[in-house]
C-alpha cells in the first residue's frame, strides 16, 4: 500500500495503482484521452502529465506506478503549461467542425479544450485530412478528427477479442483502420463509439439525428438477453434516439452488445398501435371496448381448463404476474413461460439460476460449457469469460458445438454422453474441476430444450455435486438463460400447475380442440400454426409470429415504454423506467390485463402499479430486493434420465433476429448482411 | 593522440580479413574461457571500474547497466540485445565494426552475456546492412563451429546462443524498447518506462540492450584491465571511441581516438582538415543529427567527450561529427533534419506526432524567409513543448537541432526573413 503526497494531500493507494489513480483518490482532477480503466495503458496522449519530485521531466501519470513517498504536483504552472502544449498539438490537426459533429456536447476534446485550449491557433500550415475508413454499418468514421489515442484498437484487441482494428503508417500519417476496411466482426463493436473521446468514431444510424443536450435520458434495463444489461435510453419527444450503456460492475461493467445498442429502430417498425378483432376471417381495427367485448363473449361459459396462456421472452415480471392471477381466477392450470421448451425445474430456485453470479466469473478458475454459446446468448458474460481467460489460470472446456468465443476453449466434443463421463470422473476434465478452487459450469438453453433436457439438467447437477462445484460460499452451477423474462416468470410460478400443460401441451391441445382459448403475452418464439383453430388473444408489441392466428390483438408497451421489473439470469432483480409513451392506443401490459379482468368479471385486486408490486412482493418476497443478487440455497431438483446421443444444438442460431423487436430493426438487418459479406456480392445479377 | 598499441579496433579499415583465423591473430578469442572463469561479478566490476559509458548516444555507464540484471536466475531465460540498428544520420561506426571486425562483437556478446547471466544474445541489425548481416551470420557460424559460442561456449560450461535479426529500416527501432517490440514482431513503437527492460524486456524477460561498440570493446577491456582503459581519456569520460567524421572535410573517415581529444585536432589529424581550411568552417554537429550544432567559435576549443560537449549545450551522442563549411545553407541543413524526424516519428504520442510535422513546415518556410520573425519564438516554444513530454527521446532529438540553430544562427534566419520581405515588397511595387 504505497503512500504518496498529491498536491500536499497524503493518500494511500492499493499496490499496483498508478499515479493517476492516486491523484483521483486525492481529489485532483487529471485530464486524459488515451487512459481508460478497463483498457491497457497506452500513455500516448500525454495529457495527464504531472510533476514528480526528483524527476527532471513531467511524467505521464497514467503510466507511472504509484510508489511509496512520491511527491506529485498536479496544479503547478509547469503542469498547466505542459498540458496546454499537448492540447495545442491535439488541436492543430483537428478540424473545427464541432457544430456538425455528432460528438459535440459530449466530446472529451471539446470539454478539455475549455480548460487547456488557447483562444487562438498559432498553427499557420495546412491541416491534415484523412480519408474515411469503412468500419461497417454501425460505426461512422470521420478519421480527420482522430487523435490517435488507440482506445478503439485496445478495446478490439483486449476486450472484444477481435484484433481487427489497428494503426497503419507512422508519425503524422498514422491512421486507425480496420483490417482491409472490413466490418468489425464483433457483437460489441458499438462500444468503440462510446470509447472514442472525439468524433472520429460515431454511431452511423444515429448520425445527424439529434444533439446530445436535447435528449431526455432514462435509466433502464435491457431485455435483449437475460443478462439484464444496464442501459440509458435517450429520447427526444416520444422517439427513442439511441441506447447507451450504464456502468454496473456486477452486470455489464460498461459494455453492451450491438443488439442492445442498435435495436431501437425496431421499436418504431411493425408496431401494434391499436386493438384488432378478427371479423369474418380478417383482422379489423377495433376500439378497446370492442376488443374486450369480443374476448368476454368468447370466454363466457367456457370451462377454465379450456383456456391457456403462454408468456413471452421480453415481459416484465409485473405483466406475467398479472396474467398469472388472471389465469388463476379463470381456473386454468395451463400456462408456461418456456417457449423454447427448456426442461427447467422450478422446485429449487438455485436450479435455474446463474448461481456464481456474473461477477463470480472473475473468481472462478475452471469452467465447463454445456451446449451454450455465451458469445451469442449473453455477450456481456462472454466478455467476462474472455477477461478471466486472459488473466490466465482458467481452464475452459466445451461440451457442445465447436465455437469461436474469442478465447481458447478446450473442445471436448459435441456428445451429451460426455457429461456422464465427466460426472463419473472417467473424463480427464473431471480432475480439472475437482482440483479447481472455484470451478463452474454453464448449461445453456440449447442443452435443456430437448427431449432429454431434464436428463441433461440432472447430469449437470451431478457434475456440480460430485466435482466440488458447490462449496461453502461458492456455487458454480450456472444456468444461462436467453430470455429476459424467463427467471422472473419462473419466480412468479408461470409454469404448468397441477394437471396443466406446458407449451408443447398447449399447442397440441389447441390443435386437438382440448384447449379453446389461448392468451399469448408477447409470445413470438413459438410456431403458431397449431393455434389456427383456437381463439387466440395476442397481447404484445409487434406484428410478429404471435399475431398470425390471433383473433383479438391488444397492443402493449415495449420495454422502453413502461416501468418494469426484470430478473436476470443470476436472479438479480432490477427495475427499468419508462422512457417514452407507447405508440397510438397501445397501453402498458398490466393495465390491459387489469381492464380485461374487469371485462371478464374477474377484477384483479390492484388499481395501480404500486398495489400490483406490493401484492407481487408479498407473494414473492425476494422481488422486493432491488439491484442485488439474493443468495439462492442449494436444494433438491432435477430428474435423472437417459441422455440421447443427438448432438447439442444451440439456443441462438441467428444472433440478430432473436426477438420481435430486433426482427423489426432495419439497422440489425444491415449488420447481419454486412457480417455475412452479402454487401460485396450484391452486384445486381447476383441471386 | 591514441598510440597504435592502445587501439581496440585494429581492423577498423578492413586491411585484414574479418575471418576467425585473422581475428585470432589480432588477439580476439584469446583464452576467453579464462575471462569467464573469473566470474560474473569480476567482469562487471572490471567494466564498472573502466568507466566505460554506453557508446550508443546516451552515455549511461555500461557496467552499472549490466548490474541491473537479476543476480539469480529464476530458471527462465534473460537476454542480451545488441543494438546494431545504426540509423542516426552521420553515424557509420557499428557498420564498419561488424563488416571488418565481427568477432570483437561476438566475443563481446559472450563476455557481456555471461556477465549479466543472459541465455542468448539477439543482434538487431539495420535492414539496409545487407552485406554486414551476411558477414555477421558467417562469423557467427564460424564461432559455433569452433565451439566458441553455443553449448559449452569456449569450454566454460556456459551455454550461450547468438542470433541475428534484420530490421526493416525504421529509425525508431534504434530506440531500445521499440527495438524490443520490433524484435517481438510488433509495430516498432517505444514502450512506456517503467518497467525498464532490465525487469521486463524481450518477451517479458529481463533484457539489456547495448550498442554494438559498447559490447565490442568489452573483451579487450577485461583482457587488458580496467586500469588501462580508465587511463585513457579524461575522468568520467574514459577510454577510446570510434569517431565518424563526415561532411566538408578532405578525408571523411571513421577513426578510433581517445575520448576528450580536441575537436579541431580530430578533424585536422584524421580527416585531412576542413575543406578550404579551418577558417572556412561554419559549424559542426558533433554527435549525430540529434545533437545541437556548434558554431566555429566553440569548435575551436571544445573537447570531444560527454561532459565537455554537454557544457556547451550539445552532446557527444554517437560521436558522428558532421562538418559544414561556409558553403552550407545552414537553415536548409537543419530543415532537412526536421524532415527526417517528422518522417521517422512513430506516431504513438501526441507531441512528437503532431509537433515534428509542425516544426518541419515552419523550418521549410524559414529556409526561404517566408515567415514572421515572431515565428522563430513560436518555433522554439513548440520545440520546448515537445522536448521532455514524449515517451521516448525522439521528440527531444527532433527539438534539439532547431534549438541549436536558433541559439547560434538566429541572425542568419532573421536576415532571410528581412530579405524575403524586401524582395516581396519589390515584386509588389513593380
Amino acid at each position: 500500500m504505497p503512500k504518496l503526497t498529491v498536491d500536499g494531500i497524503e493518500v494511500e493507494v492499493p499496490a499496483g495503482a498508478t499515479v493517476l489513480q492516486a491523484c483521483e483518490a486525492a481529489g485532483a482532477e487529471v485530464p486524459r484521452f488515451c487512459y481508460h480503466e478497463r483498457l491497457s495503458i497506452a500513455g500516448n496522449c500525454r495529457m495527464c502529465l504531472v510533476e514528480m519530485e526528483k524527476s527532471p521531466k513531467p511524467v505521464a501519470s497514467c503510466a507511472m506506478p504509484a510508489g511509496d513517498g512520491m511527491v506529485i504536483r498536479t496544479n503547478t504552472p509547469a503542469v498547466k503549461k505542459a498540458r496546454e502544449g499537448v492540447m495545442e498539438f491535439l488541436l492543430i490537426n483537428h478540424p473545427l467542425d464541432c457544430p456538425i459533429c455528432d460528438q459535440g456536447g459530449e466530446c472529451d476534446l471539446q470539454d478539455q479544450s475549455v480548460a487547456y485550449g488557447a483562444g487562438q491557433s498559432r498553427f499557420l500550415e495546412n491541416k491534415r485530412a484523412v480519408e474515411e475508413k469503412y468500419m461497417g454499418p454501425l460505426i461512422k468514421t470521420v478519421m480527420t478528427r482522430c487523435i490517435h489515442c488507440t482506445r478503439c484498437i485496445r478495446f478490439s484487441k483486449e476486450i472484444a477479442g477481435v484484433p481487427e482494428l489497428g494503426a497503419l503508417g507512422r508519425g503524422e500519417h498514422m491512421e486507425v483502420t480496420t483490417y482491409l476496411e472490413q466490418t468489425l466482426h464483433s457483437e460489441v463493436s458499438g462500444n468503440v463509439i462510446d470509447l472514442c473521446p472525439v468524433g472520429a468514431l460515431t454511431s452511423r444510424p444515429y448520425a445527424f439525428t439529434a444533439r446530445s443536450w436535447e435528449l431526455k435520458k432514462t435509466e433502464t434495463i435491457d431485455v435483449m438477453d437475460a443478462v439484464g444489461g444496464n442501459i440509458r435510453v435517450d429520447a427526444r419527444g416520444n422517439e427513442v434516439m439511441r441506447i447507451l450503456p450504464r456502468v454496473n460492475e456486477a452486470v455489464n461493467e460498461e459494455w453492451i452488445s450491438d443488439k442492445t445498442r442498435f435495436v431501437y429502430d425496431g421499436l418504431k417498425r411493425r408496431r401494434l398501435d391499436r386493438p384488432y378483432v378478427r371479423k369474418a376471417g380478417k383482422l379489423t381495427e377495433a376500439t378497446w371496448a370492442e376488443a374486450f367485448d369480443a374476448i368476454a363473449k368468447k370466454l363466457k361459459g367456457m370451462a377454465g381448463d379450456k383456456t391457456a396462456a403462454i408468456a413471452g421472452d421480453l415481459q416484465d415480471v409485473e405483466s406475467v404476474y398479472a396474467l398469472r392471477l388472471l389465469m388463476d381466477s379463470l381456473g386454468s392450470p395451463h400456462r408456461d413461460c418456456r417457449q423454447d421448451g427448456a426442461k427447467l425445474d422450478v422446485t429449487t430456485r438455485a436450479g435455474y439460476l446463474f448461481n456464481s453470479g456474473i461477477a463470480g466469473i472473475d473468481e472462478a478458475d475452471a469452467c465447463l460449457l454445456i451446449g451454450v454459446n455465451p458469445r451469442h446468448e449473453a455477450t456481456s458474460i462472454n466478455l467476462r469469460l474472455r477477461a478471466r481467460s486472459r488473466r490466465g489460470g482458467f481452464a475452459i472446456a466445451n461440451v457442445g458445438p465447436a465455437l469461436d468465443l474469442t478465447y481458447k476453449v478446450d473442445e471436448l466434443g459435441n456428445d451429451p454422453k460426455l457429461l456422464s463421463a465427466i460426472a463419473s470422473g472417467a473424463h480427464p476434465f473431471a480432475e480439472v474441476l475437482k482440483k479447481a478452487a472455484k470451478p463452474m459450469l454453464i448449461v445453456g438453453q440449447g442443452a435443456l430444450a430437448r427431449a432429454d433436457g431434464a436428463g441433461v439438467l440432472a447430469a449437470a447437477r451431478e457434475i456440480a455435486d460430485k466435482l466440488g462445484l458447490i462449496k461453502d460460499g461458492w456455487n458454480g452451477f450456472n444456468v444461462l438463460h436467453t430470455a429476459a423474462a424467463r427467471v422472473g416468470a419462473l419466480d412468479v410460478g408461470f409454469v404448468p400447475q397441477k394437471g396443466g400443460r406446458d407449451v408443447a401441451g398447449i399447442l397440441d391441445g389447441a390443435k386437438s380442440g382440448a384447449i379453446e382459448a389461448v392468451f399469448l403475452l408477447g409470445a413470438d418464439e413459438i410456431n403458431s400454426d397449431p393455434l389456427k383453430d383456437a381463439f387466440v388473444v395476442y397481447l404484445g408489441t409487434h406484428g410478429d409470429e404471435g399475431v398470425r392466428h390471433a383473433d383479438v390483438i391488444l397492443p402493449a408497451a415495449a420495454y422502453t415504454e413502461k416501468p418494469g421489473t426484470y430478473v436476470n439470469t443470476e436472479g438479480r432483480v432490477q427495475r427499468g423506467l419508462k422512457a417514452v409513451f407507447a405508440p397510438g392506443d397501445a397501453r402498458e401490459d398490466w393495465t390491459i390485463l387489469r381492464a380485461l379482468s374487469d371485462a371478464l368479471g374477474k377484477t384483479l385486486p390492484f388499481d395501480n402499479l404500486n398495489e400490483l408490486r406490493a401484492k407481487l412482493c408479498s407473494e414473492v418476497p425476494h422481488l422486493a430486493v432491488i439491484d442485488e443478487k439474493p443468495a439462492a440455497p442449494w436444494g433438491k431438483f432435477g430428474t435423472a434420465g437417459a441422455l440421447e446421443p443427438t448432438p447439442f444444438a444451440l439456443a441462438v442460431s441467428d444472433y440478430y433476429r432473436t426477438n420481435p423487436i430486433c426482427r423489426a430493426s432495419c439497422i440489425l438487418a444491415t449488420v447481419k448482411d454486412a457480417m455475412s459479406g452479402d454487401k460485396t456480392e450484391a452486384t445486381g445479377t447476383h441471386g | 593522440m591514441l598510440s597504435d598499441k592502445d587501439r581496440i579496433f585494429t581492423n577498423l579499415y578492413g586491411f585484414q580479413p574479418w575471418s576467425l583465423a585473422a581475428a585470432k591473430k589480432r588477439g580476439d578469442w584469446d583464452d576467453t574461457k579464462a575471462i569467464l572463469d573469473k566470474g560474473r561479478d569480476w567482469i562487471i566490476s572490471e567494466v564498472k571500474e573502466s568507466g566505460l559509458r554506453g557508446r550508443g548516444g546516451a552515455g549511461f555507464p555500461t557496467g552499472l547497466k549490466w548490474s541491473f540484471m537479476p543476480k539469480q536466475s529464476d530458471g527462465k531465460p534473460s537476454y542480451l540485445v545488441v543494438n546494431a540498428d545504426e540509423g542516426e544520420p552521420g553515424t557509420c561506426k557499428d557498420r564498419d565494426i561488424i563488416r571488418h571486425d565481427p568477432h570483437k562483437l561476438i566475443e563481446g556478446c559472450l563476455v557481456a552475456g555471461f556477465a549479466m547471466g543472459a541465455t542468448a544474445a539477439y543482434i538487431y541489425i539495420r535492414g539496409e546492412f545487407r552485406a554486414e548481416a551476411d558477414v555477421l551470420e558467417a562469423a557467427i557460424a564460424e564461432s559455433y563451429a569452433a565451439g566458441l559460442i553455443g553449448k559449452n561456449a569456449c569450454g566454460s560450461g556456459y551455454d550461450f546462443d547468438v542470433y541475428v535479426h534484420r530490421g526493416a529500416g525504421a529509425y525508431i527501432c534504434g530506440e531500445e524498447t521499440a527495438l524490443i517490440e520490433s524484435l517481438e514482431g510488433k509495430k516498432g513503437q517505444p514502450r512506456l518506462k517503467p518497467p525498464f527492460p532490465a525487469n521486463m524486456g524481450l518477451y517479458g524477460r529481463p533484457t539489456t540492450v547495448n550498442n554494438v561498440e559498447s559490447i565490442a570493446v568489452a573483451p579487450t577491456i577485461v583482457r587488458r584491465g580496467a586500469k588501462w582503459f580508465a587511463g585513457l581519456g579524461r575522468p568520467n569520460n574514459t577510454g577510446t571511441k570510434v569517431f565518424c567524421i563526415s561532411g566538408h572535410v578532405n578525408k571523411p573517415c571513421n577513426v578510433e581516438e581517445e575520448m576528450g581529444i580536441p575537436l579541431k585536432e580530430l578533424i585536422e589529424k584524421h580527416a585531412g582538415g576542413v575543406r578550404g581550411g579551418w577558417d572556412n568552417l561554419l559549424a559542426i554537429i558533433p554527435g549525430g543529427s540529434s545533437v545541437p550544432l556548434l558554431p566555429k567559435s566553440i569548435c575551436d576549443e571544445v573537447l570531444m567527450d560527454f561532459d565537455s560537449l554537454r557544457a556547451v549545450q550539445s552532446g557527444l551522442g554517437t560521436a558522428a561529427v558532421i562538418v559544414m563549411d561556409k558553403s552550407t545553407d545552414i537553415v536548409r541543413a537543419i530543415a532537412r533534419l526536421s524532415k527526417f524526424y517528422k518522417h521517422e516519428s512513430c506516431g504513438q504520442c501526441t507531441p512528437c506526432r503532431e509537433g515534428t510535422g509542425w516544426m518541419w513546415r515552419v523550418m521549410e518556410r524559414l529556409v526561404e524567409g517566408r515567415a514572421e520573425k515572431s515565428e522563430i519564438d513560436t518555433l522554439l516554444e513548440v520545440s520546448k513543448q515537445i522536448e521532455g513530454h514524449t515517451i521516448c527521446a525522439l521528440g527531444d532529438a527532433a527539438a534539439w537541432p532547431i534549438q541549436g540553430l536558433m541559439r547560434h544562427f538566429r541572425p542568419e534566419v532573421e536576415r532571410r526573413i528581412d530579405a524575403y520581405k524586401a524582395s516581396a515588397g519589390k515584386t509588389q511595387a513593380a
